[in-house]
Formats: C-alpha cells, structure tokens, sequence
C-alpha cells in the first residue's frame, strides 16, 4: 500500500511536470492556433539560460528562475514578430514547417554557445533535501514541483477566466475578426500569447532542469511527449492539459514498474486510445 | 471542425517526423577535414584513380558521430585521433596522412552511403570508427566484401567479434562482455553476494548487464531483481521506489551520457545513497559525466578500461599532452581516439607506408602491440578483439568536486569469441 501511495506521488510529480513544459504549448496552440514545434526548443533555451545565469551572473536558483523565463519570453516576442507574423495568412502548414526549421536552427546555435556534453541545473540548496513519505525517502524537489505546477495552473485560469485580458483572449479565439472590429488590437493580442507561451517555457526548462538535465536532444525528447499530451488533453484547454499530464505522468510511472516490457509505447497507447475514443480530446473543445 | 482535424492531422505528421529525427539525423555532411594539405606528396592529382600507394599520402577515413546524441563521444574521438597524429607530425611510414572525417549520424544506413563515399570517391586505406553498434553492423559486410581494413574504435557491441567477426575488423575499444563481466567477480568477494540489476534497455545495456549477471552467478551470488528502464527515461523514481522496497544490499547499474547523470542524481535524492552501495560499469562515473551529477556519484565503485587517474607514466603523458591541446581532460572517448591513431600509423610503419594490399594492412593492424595508457594493449588473434586489464574505480569527494580513484585490478580480459 505504501508503494502504491509513494507512487503515485512519484506519478503526480512528474505529471505536473510536464503540466508546467506543456502549458505554453497549449496555450498558443488553443488561442493562436499556432502549432508550436520550437516550444521544446524555446524550454531548452530557458535551461541553458538558466545554467548561465546561475553559473556567472547570479549563483542563485530563484534567479535563474525570474530572469531566464524573461529571456525567453523576449526572444519569443522577436520570432513572433519577424518570423511568424507573416506566416498567419499562410495557415497552420508553413507555421508547423517554419517552426520545425527554427528547431533545428536553435539546436545547433545552442550546441555552439553551450557545448554537446551533458550539463546539469543544481537545485535551490533550500528543496535539494529528502523527507520522509508513506516509509520512503522522497526528494523536497519533487514535491516543490507538484507546488509550483498548481500555482501554474491557477493563475492561467484565474487569467484567462476572471481578467479583461484573458476575456479578450477567449473573444478572440471564437471570432478574431469580431474582437478587432471592437477596436482590439489583435495582433498586440497574438504577440502577447506567443511571449507568455515562451515565458512558460522558460519556466519550463528552469524547473525541470534539475530533474532531466541539459543536454542535446533534450528538446525534440519533450516536444514529443508535449505533443502528445496535447492531444490526450484536447486542443487549446488548460485544464484538459493539466488532466492529460497528469495521466500521462501516473499511467508512465506505473505502467514502467507493472509492465516494464510495454513502458515505452504506454503514453502512445494512451494518445491512440483517446484518439479512437474521444478525437477531440479528453476536454478538447470543438474549434469552429 | 475542419480546422481541427487539420491539426490533429498535423500533429501525427509532426511527431512522426520528429520521432524519426531523434533516431538519426539525417544526412548532414561531416565536411572534409581540415587535414594537411598534400603539397609534401608532389602528386598534383591525387583525387584521381591512381593507386594510392603510388601517391604520398595515405588516406585515413573515420566515420563517427558528429551530429545528434553521441556528438560529445564523436567529437572526442577525433580530438584523441588527432592528438596522436600531431605527435607524429601526421606522417606513418614516409606518408602524409589525410584524415577524413564523415558523420555516422547514427543512422545505420545514412553511415553505409557515407562508407561508400569514403571508399569510392575518397579511396580511404583505412577506415576507423564508429560509436554505434547499429552502424558497425550495418558496415560490416559492405568493409569484408570489399576488403577495407577497419579498426572499431568503439562500438562495443559483442557480435563485431564474434559472429560477425570479418578478416578486416580489428577493435581497439571495448566489448559488452569486458565490461560487464570484469565486475562479477569482483563484486561477489569485496561487494555483496545478492545484487540488484538496473540496466538501459538497448542492445548494449542488455549485454553489458547480461555478461555481469553470468560472471556474478558463475561466483556464487544472486540476483535479486532486474528493472530495464527505456534507453533516454526522463524520470528513474518509479524504479528507485521499486529497487528501495526490495532492499537489496548493492544495484549493479549500466546506464550512460544522459541517462547516467540522471540515474545517480536521482539514487540520492531517492535516499539509496548511502543505504544501498552503486555499482556498474564505468560509464556511471565517467570523466564527462561526473561534473553534470554534482556530488552525487561519491561511492559509486565501477569497473572500466582506463580512466583519467590511472598512475602510470605512459597515462600522464597522454592526459598531459592532451590538456595542453584542448585545454580540458580527455574522456575514455579520447583515449579510444589516440589509441586507434597510435593502432594505425604503427601499422603503416610497419609496412614501410605500402598499404596497396589491404589484407597485409589488415594483418599489421593485428599485430600492433604496445603500452597504452591504459595499460598493455594487443589484439586477440583469433576473435580481433583487444585483450586487455579491467580496473576498479571508485568515486571520492575531492573538496567540492568529484575524482575516481584507481581500487582494485581485476587482471586481463579476453573475450571467449563466442
């Protein structure tokens, strides 16, 4: 009983970790509409920034944690304005295409600033602990996460349910050009989702950097288990992405003790299933 | 509705393809290197379809990861090939020695068209690499059928020398077997009699803790349990808490690169640390992977084929001269790279720089013996394979850093060929 409760909790971590790598996916996917393939590379940039900034600017976690994230939101900002913003008329292929490219671009930039060999985010010495759970040890950081990734999720419902802005968001979801013919700047609107997006996955990248590492490829191995979590989840929902990391996170962590010879294709079976299921998602919303 | 079937559409596309770009990037040219030209050889065309015995140069191909996940390894290798090449001022038996560098890309069959340019168009005398077994198998048939001679000079799958062993393979590195049964003894006297098994779940990991698991039964101990955790797992907690509720005295593990930093950080915040003694083989406490897992791998006690403390004048002098050049420690990589540079050209200067038969070139190659810096190096004359000292290292705090140091010799390993 102790190791079904203790993995669970090992399951819930890791889910509301992915919860936190996702959310900005899904954020710009739900109200842009903009498939988002350099997301992982954008969670890969705010890692290595991090480890930059806590290596020579500030020795500190909690810096890294403020202003990696902003880096990232201001180099989404400048992909957004020079590079997707022509894209929008061109429709969701050359935005998946350009995305795609730019991957790959960031991967090699990031390989020559910061190296191929594996790197590593320390913890904030106040979380790098142990306590004691159900008579197991159990990392403080883990725990931490679980925090951190419902405080996540809280304040993009309060923002995109109970502010003007989020209000606009939803209003420009179900009809742009309504919303800009009520004198919104839309495009103001898209810029602003494309920076929170990738300020999400700076967040990201800074939180699960001590857990998974710095390395090569660590962009393309996350962008795939966020496409999938997209899907279970449903497009464009907050909470459908919160509940599909989460059953992603506890399906992965016990299917890989019960069934270690099928652990690899489980989150892909669970995507399939929903797929047949339910094709809009778990809580995916129908898009018009 | 349309618009969202649209989507779904593009994201099994997306995913597809990127799950195919994480198994190898494709064909992404190495570039040719950045050799010494070939002024010294007075011939003006060397391109051409002389013999290249006739011309002053020989021609060095090596085919190794310089895109994707093994980079760092491939990267290491050349730096460790190109040392050696500089110590003899990029000569062997009175030739020029042209290196030409491909990316294996570890994609097996993207490596096989690179083989064929080497070949074809460059006329490579010899070729050396890669870093995946995959690969090596695939070239396998393509280097006997057209007798290149070949040094492995990594690739550590057990079949290169066994089944599949060809006339014109030779293999400097490793084999699973080496590093997995150079621990079982070992283990069984100075560790513990039960022990827990924690591998990678690929061909090499499998392997690695197969040999350990026959060595350590063949002493008398007893494996207690198995776990294979997904080659690249993001997250070991499951398997920690699984290895935790059973208790064991001691975790043989094979986990490597990221894999490896992510496994020994988690077995200490997991609280087996301390509890439970980590044993495997030297990759979980290697000199590129030890800076990444902070202090966590103090303890860790492993078996491998060299390693950067190793006292011995002929190890000082390579991680002396290495320093100087690059300006930070080798990795076993670069030691497998200096070797197989050393492996050639004395092979060459063997046979007087004559290397229009290849067979003969091949022979050389087996016959080279010298001391390495990682100890006395020969071949095995009868599987190909290098024969040669397995060490135990044990991880120590260093004040703030981590050093391994040198525990034990567990004597010289032959692999049984079959």
């Amino acid at each position: 009983m102790d190791i079904f409760a203790i993995q669970l909790v090992n399951g819930l971590s890791y889910g509301f970790l992915l919860f936190i790598i996702t959310c900005g996916l899904s954020l710009t996917f739900g109200i842009m509409g903009v498939l988002n393939l350099a997301h992982g590379s954008l969670y890969m940039v705010g890692a290595y920034l991090a480890l930059t900034v806590t290596r020579d600017i500030a020795p500190s976690f909690w810096a890294a944690l403020v202003i990696a994230p902003i880096l990232v939101a201001v180099i989404s900002l400048i992909i957004e304005f020079v590079l997707l913003r022509p894209t929008y008329r061109l429709g969701h292929l050359s935005q998946v295409l350009m995305t795609f490219g730019l991957a790959y671009i960031i991967h090699d930039v990031v390989r020559m600033i910061w190296g191929a060999s594996i790197q590593s985010l320390n913890m904030p010495p106040e979380l790098s602990g142990s306590v004691e759970l159900f008579g197991q040890v159990f990392p403080v950081y883990r725990l931490a996460v679980v925090g951190f990734g419902l405080a996540v999720a809280v304040v993009l419902w309060l923002l995109q349910e109970k502010t003007r802005w989020g209000a606009i968001i939803r209003a420009g979801l179900t009809n742009k050009e309504m919303v800009s013919g009520l004198g919104i700047n839309i495009k103001l609107v898209f810029s602003v989702v494309f920076a929170i997006g990738g300020l999400l996955a700076g967040i990201g990248g800074v939180a699960a950097g001590p857990v998974l590492g710095l390395y090569p490829s660590m962009e393309f191995e996350v962008l795939i288990l966020a496409l999938v979590i997209l899907v279970v989840g449903g497009l464009g929902s907050i909470a459908g992405t919160l509940l599909a990391s989460l059953l992603v996170g506890i399906l992965d962590t016990f299917g890989r003790v019960m069934f270690p010879e099928i652990s690899l294709i489980i989150i892909f079976g669970i995507m399939a299933v929903v797929l047949i299921v339910k094709p809009t998602g778990l809580l995916g919303k129908q898009v018009h | 509705m349309k618009k969202f079937k649209l989507a779904v559409a593009f994201l099994l596309i997306t995913s597809m393809a990127l799950v195919a770009a994480c198994g190898g990037s494709g064909s992404k040219s190495g570039g040719s290197s950045p050799a010494p030209s070939q002024q010294a050889g007075g011939s003006s065309a060397p391109q051409q379809s002389q013999a290249p015995a006739t011309s002053g140069v020989v021609k060095i191909g090596a085919l190794l990861p310089y895109s994707g996940v093994y980079t760092s390894l491939g990267e290491n290798l050349t730096r460790g090939l190109e040392l050696y090449f500089d110590q003899v001022n990029w000569t062997a038996g009175g030739k020029k020695i042209e290196l030409i560098k491909e990316d294996e890309g570890n994609d097996p069959q993207a490596a096989l068209t690179k083989l064929r340019k080497l070949v074809d168009s460059d006329k490579i005398d010899v070729l050396t690499g890669p870093v995946s077994t995959a690969v090596a198998y695939a070239l396998r048939d393509e280097v006997d059928s057209r007798q290149i001679p070949f040094l492995v000079s990594h690739a550590g799958g057990n079949d290169l020398t066994r089944s599949r062993r060809s006339d014109f393979i030779w293999r400097s590195s490793f084999s699973s077997w080496q590093i997995g049964a150079s621990m079982g003894k070992y283990a069984y006297d100075n560790i513990s009699k039960e022990v827990f098994l924690a591998a990678a779940d690929y061909a090499f990991g499998r392997e690695v803790s197969a040999a350990f698991k026959e060595a350590f039964e063949a002493a008398g101990g007893k494996i207690v349990g198995e776990v294979y955790p997904p080659l690249g797992s993001n997250d070991f907690a499951s398997y920690l808490t699984e290895i935790r509720s059973k208790n064991p005295p001691a975790v043989y593990a094979f986990f490597a690169g990221s894999d490896a930093v992510r496994f020994v950080q988690q077995y200490e915040q997991y609280g087996l640390k301390g509890k439970i003694q980590l044993i495997g083989s030297g990759w979980l406490n290697a000199e590129d992977v030890r800076p990444a897992q902070g202090m966590a791998p103090v303890g860790i006690i492993a078996t491998q084929f060299w390693d950067y403390s190793l006292d011995t004048p002929e190890n000082k002098a390579f991680v002396e001269a290495y320093e100087k050049k690059y300006g930070e420690r080798p990795s076993l990589e670069s030691l497998e790279g200096y070797d197989a540079g050393r492996i050639i050209v004395e092979a060459i200067n063997s046979l007087n720089g004559d290397v229009s038969d290849k067979r003969k070139l091949s022979e050389a190659i087996g016959k080279v013996e010298f001391t390495s810096p990682r100890g006395p190096f020969k071949f095995d004359q009868e599987t190909h394979h290098v024969i040669q000292k397995l060490y135990v290292f044990e991880t120590y705090d260093a004040g703030g850093k981590t050093e391994n140091r040198l525990v034990a010799e567990v004597g010289e390993f032959r692999d049984p060929g079959q």
